[in-house]
């Protein structure tokens, strides 16, 4: 492994990084991020390795993580020398033959590629490269362009910009694209004040949810006294339904660690932190590795670029518990103890991390940085919104179409990202609304989805960016039920150090089941909305302190349906189990017996080819019969 | 996990990876946990002995995160996600099937010793929703009937 | 020095005061759970709450750790301060139904119980102060009591809720406790106490005879203060 020291060194690995990338030989991607390896990526990638080795194919047979479309994964890219790139989606190990059949020959008859890439984007030096000179191949040009699909076409990858396109195990294709040309540029050619200076002017915000400018928290963690000065990485995704985080770590790790290295010489830290959810077996993983190699090329640990700036990494795994995400229960779990958080009244910048100045920032953050350096912070100001600057990824998921992760220049509207990126609603069914920010945002409905995704457009909607999880949902979800469903959840996940939060939320989440039992009473709206303010108000972390609003913001826009609940004991979006009940329309019933076989507790009777009925009595509204019927003849109201 | 060492060593051992101060204690306990499959007492009790931790911390922090069990823990580890994706796809149904076909409630172990069944927040394959893991392999767009088969197979 | 005004009043505190200290020096009342002057404050019950106002913004902060600070105006009364007061108790009242504290509390501040709060029967009389713990742990310095698990099921108590082998038995947790959750239970001879389920034996004073402490306590500070146990058998009064 040669070492990184020189700027020479580092176009040479960037040579190397080109011909690993747009190799003059065939070369095959398989993408083996965690969903992909779920959908069934390793028996392709196997499949594909047998098959080479058995036709003793010239291929190059490798791996990389998601470009986002995960709702089409197994991924296969296929680079052929002088072509342009194409993508399988939907992959299996069986189509491995036919696929290497046609890669031989150069056609693509027997499977047809999902897209084109003509070139790939170079964000951080500017630019593109084209996979080939010329008009694209005469046989290629019925198969549409990354840019015609509407998944991608709105998308801008800064942060994501190398997931899906290199192998995250070769530091040489990170370099490649323009990856560490950032920090040599910051260690040998900038002061750190100038750094914090342009960080500033990019305009910044944390990506992890708290949407504070990245630029000012560094400039306050650089001005605090003390010799010892930590940088933190905060790789806790709690929130269910996000994984940009799990992306970026896993398919672009180096991005992390450039970052973490330029924020530190700013801040004056030699010692940093990465703290991943031990959820995220693979992130780790490449995490690790990559830091690994990095040292082993010279570019953490002592004298990096020969300009004397000593800083190095470590990986610490969390344990569980979704309170750790949050700052100050972050650095109690690094110090060893439970994920209890503090008060902020004194900042962490200032005392954090054993009681030393600490900057701490999100992955999606960090991985900015390396190209604000090169690009400068006023091109990144220039993408986006005005208070909102750059691009966010989201995890769009739930009742859409196109699943799976994007990146898009703030100030997106919502109707694009959920019916131009995300195909809209599956099943012909009604769009409801969108859940932004986890656990601490709130429910965004049909009227509102104009709105631009941008940090404070979504506060004053009664919601947040938080970090970036785009649920969508549709009119068979209840409002109410979804209210309960985050509410239990952070009353699992409280840390139980304050009364409003400790006492407060389990409160909220028994009037809430009991509502949703048919047990709610008059006056329970009321004091939800109640109990809500002064939880906000009193709670001691963002935990407790956003715990309500989910709840407030379902009230806000689907009062409704919290009414029906409690006063007709009825759920309009036939969820509520209590309040539901199963039936069999007589009309429709062929009497093909399939639901009375996988009744589990056999309350379905009925002869053959008679209309069944089903004893309400015993029916426990698993829903078995409803899913197994072909005729669509069970109802469920 | 090697049999003919004793708890005493194993521990020894880790602390020995990661060094007796307070701030390995988790990375300390994150390894006894894979190598017993849970923290056993008298491990945490030795872990008192040889690093400069309370043991009433040592036990808040045992019992304070999800990753970590004071009880054994099943062969096969039962994960139903409970994100919210898959949610409102269904996973509360497929945890209540479960619950009923292992005859224990999310957070045991059938008497066998086969299965822990629990619940995940999040896995993050969310276009596969809803999903199950067991023993680490995914199963994606789940659906009630193929939960006997799937436990038959782990049985064999 | 810090100038601000509380509840109207003009207030110069110390650098590095809290508002709470303050507030106290200057005889304004606000009322507390979980700080104690042997331990600091956790900021936990947010019993203590006030509205901080900065120029056009508005917070609310725990009092007994937000530090004093120039130009800021604290409301230790108003109506989201009293709000948040209302609902702790309420929350506690339903945890801790047979604490007398908090009934006495909640009845000053004229908070009555919220019906749809379910009372709790398994939490005995501890709200959760963490007085006991910090106690043991600072002031005593064995920890033989700390937290366990989390959310609504944290409770405190020993390691797997058994005889702890560090506790000395000076049952400082159960005097500094505000609730009485804590029992400490003496012989009618006063020969032993029993506290966490463990029974300590007393010594007996050298000049008066009487029993007064622990054994393992004298023997503790023994230990840790490098003092030979003979000079530690007399009790206070004696002394």
């Amino acid at each position: 492994m040669s070492k990184i020291k020189t700027l020479d060194d580092l176009n040479q690995a960037g040579k190397r990084g080109l011909a690993a990338l747009i190799p003059s030989r065939i070369k095959i991607m398989v993408g083996m991020a965690t969903s992909g390896i779920a959908s069934g990526a390793q028996e392709v990638y196997n499949a594909l390795e047998a098959e080479i080795k058995e036709r003793n194919l010239d291929i190059i047979l490798s791996r990389t993580a998601s470009m986002g479309m995960d709702c089409m994964e197994p991924l296969v890219d296929v680079l052929l020398p002088g072509k342009p790139r194409l993508a399988y989606s939907k992959m299996t190990a069986k189509k491995a033959p036919a696929l290497l059949d046609q890669v031989a020959k150069g056609t693509i008859e027997a499977i047809k590629p999902f897209y084109r890439m003509d070139e790939e984007e170079f964000i951080v030096l500017g630019g593109a490269k084209r996979y080939f000179k010329g008009a694209a191949p005469a046989y290629l040009r019925g198969i549409p362009t990354i840019q015609e699909i509407p998944f991608y076409k709105k998308q801008v990858k800064i942060a994501t910009r190398n997931c899906g396109l290199i192998d995250p195990e070769s530091l040489d294709e990170y370099i490649a694209k323009g990856g560490y040309f950032s920090l040599y540029k910051a260690l040998t050619g900038m002061k750190p004040e100038a750094i914090v200076a342009d960080v500033i002017a990019s305009g910044l915000r944390g990506r992890g949810g708290g949407g504070f400018r990245t630029g000012l928290k560094w400039k306050s963690c650089r001005d605090a006294e003390g010799e010892i000065k930590y940088v933190i990485c905060n790789g806790d995704e709690g929130d269910p339904g996000a994984y940009m985080d799990r992306s970026v770590m896993e398919g672009d790790p180096h991005s992390v660690i450039e970052g973490m290295i330029i924020g530190a010489f700013a801040i004056g830290s030699h010692e940093g932190y990465i703290y991943v959810r031990n959820e995220y077996p693979l992130a780790v993983k490449n995490l690790a590795f990559a830091i690994a190699k990095a040292r082993k090329c010279g570019l953490l640990g002592k004298n990096i670029f020969e300009t004397g700036f000593d800083f190095d990494i470590k990986i610490s795994k969390g344990a569980g518990a979704f309170v750790c995400g949050e700052s100050t229960a972050l650095m109690a779990s690094l110090e060893g103890a439970a994920g209890e958080p503090r008060a902020k009244y004194i900042h962490t910048v200032e005392h954090g991390l054993w009681d030393r100045p600490s900057n701490l920032n999100n992955v999606e953050t960090w991985a900015n940085v390396p190209a604000i350096l090169t690009r400068g912070g006023k091109w990144f100001a220039g993408i986006g919104a005005k208070n909102s600057t750059g691009t966010k990824v989201f995890s769009l998921v739930g009742k859409i179409n196109n699943i799976g992760l994007v990146e898009v220049p703030m100030g997106t509207p919502l109707k694009d990202i959920v019916y131009e990126i995300g195909g809209g609603i599956p099943g012909g069914r009604k769009f409801k609304a969108v859940q932004t920010g986890g656990p601490s945002g709130g429910c965004i409905p049909e009227k509102l989805i104009d709105l631009p995704v941008d940090f404070d457009e979504l506060r004053k909607a009664g919601s947040m960016m938080g970090s970036g999880g785009m649920i969508i949902m549709d009119d068979r979800t209840c409002m109410v039920d979804i209210a309960h469903y985050f509410i239990e959840f952070l009353e699992s996940e409280s840390c139980g150090k304050c009364v409003p939060c400790r006492e407060g939320i389990r409160r909220m989440k028994d009037i809430l089941e009991e509502i949703c039992a048919g047990k709610g009473q008059a006056g329970d709206i009321e004091l939800l909305q109640e109990m809500s303010k002064a939880i906000i108000d009193g709670s001691l972390c963002a935990l407790g302190g956003s715990a309500p609003n989910p709840v407030l913001s379902t009230i806000q826009y689907f009062r409704d349906e919290y009414e029906a609940h409690i006063s007709e004991k009825r759920c309009p979006a036939a969820v509520c189990k209590a309040l539901i009940a199963y039936s069999i329309d007589k009309k429709k019933c062929t009497g093909c017996g399939v639901c009375r076989k996988k009744c589990p507790v056999k309350c379905i009777t009925g002869e053959k080819k008679k209309p069944h009925v089903i004893d309400r009595k015993k029916c426990i509204k698993c829903g078995a019969c409803y899913e197994s019927c072909k005729f669509d003849a069970i109802t469920v109201k | 996990m090697k049999k003919d060492k004793t708890v005493e060593k194993q521990v020894k051992e880790i602390v020995d990876r990661y060094g007796a101060e307070k701030s390995s204690l988790i990375a300390i306990l994150q390894d006894m946990q894979g190598a017993f499959g849970y923290l056993p007492k008298d491990a945490l009790i030795f872990l008192n002995e040889v690093v400069d931790v309370p043991l009433a911390r040592i036990y808040e922090v045992a019992t304070f995160y999800n990753a970590f069990s004071l009880t054994p823990r099943g062969k096969y580890l039962v994960e139903v996600c409970a994100g919210t994706a898959c949610h409102v796809t269904g996973a509360l149904t497929l945890m209540e099937r479960l619950e009923r076909d292992l005859e224990i409630r999310c957070g045991e172990t059938t008497g066998d010793g086969m299965f822990t069944l629990e619940q995940v927040r999040c896995l993050g394959c969310c276009s596969l929703a809803p999903v199950m893991r067991i023993g680490g392999n995914i199963h994606a767009y789940l659906t009630q009937d193929e939960i006997p088969k799937i436990l038959r197979n782990y049985r064999q | 020095m810090a100038k601000f005004i509380i509840d109207g009043k003009k207030i110069e505190a110390e650098n590095g005061a809290t508002v709470l200290d303050a507030a106290r020096e200057n005889g304004i009342e606000i009322p507390t759970l979980c700080t104690h002057d042997e331990v600091g404050s956790a900021g936990a019950c947010r019993l203590c709450v006030v509205e901080v106002k900065q120029g056009n913004r508005a917070k609310i902060v725990a009092s007994c750790l937000y530090p004093a600070e120039d130009g800021i105006a604290v409301d230790t009364k108003s109506e989201r301060v009293m709000a948040v007061r209302r609902l702790v108790l309420q929350l506690l009242l339903a945890r801790c139904p047979g604490s007398g504290l908090i009934q006495d509390l909640a009845e000053q501040m004229g908070v009555k119980p919220e019906p749809r709060f379910t009372a709790d029967t398994d939490k005995g009389k501890c709200i959760l102060c963490r007085l006991c713990v910090r106690t043991c742990e600072q002031v005593v310095g064995v920890s033989a009591i700390g937290f366990s698990f989390r959310g609504a099921d944290k409770t405190v108590g020993t390691p797997f809720h058994e005889n702890s082998q560090v506790c000395i038995g000076c049952g400082a947790c159960a005097y500094i406790c505000p609730t009485g959750h804590i029992e400490m239970e003496t012989t009618k001879t006063g020969d032993s106490r029993t506290i966490w389920g463990r029974t300590f034996k007393m010594a007996t004073c050298k000049v008066c005879g009487r029993y007064f402490a622990p054994e393992d306590q004298l023997k503790y500070i023994s230990r840790t203060a490098g003092v030979p146990l003979e000079n530690l058998a007399v009790c206070i009064s004696c002394r």
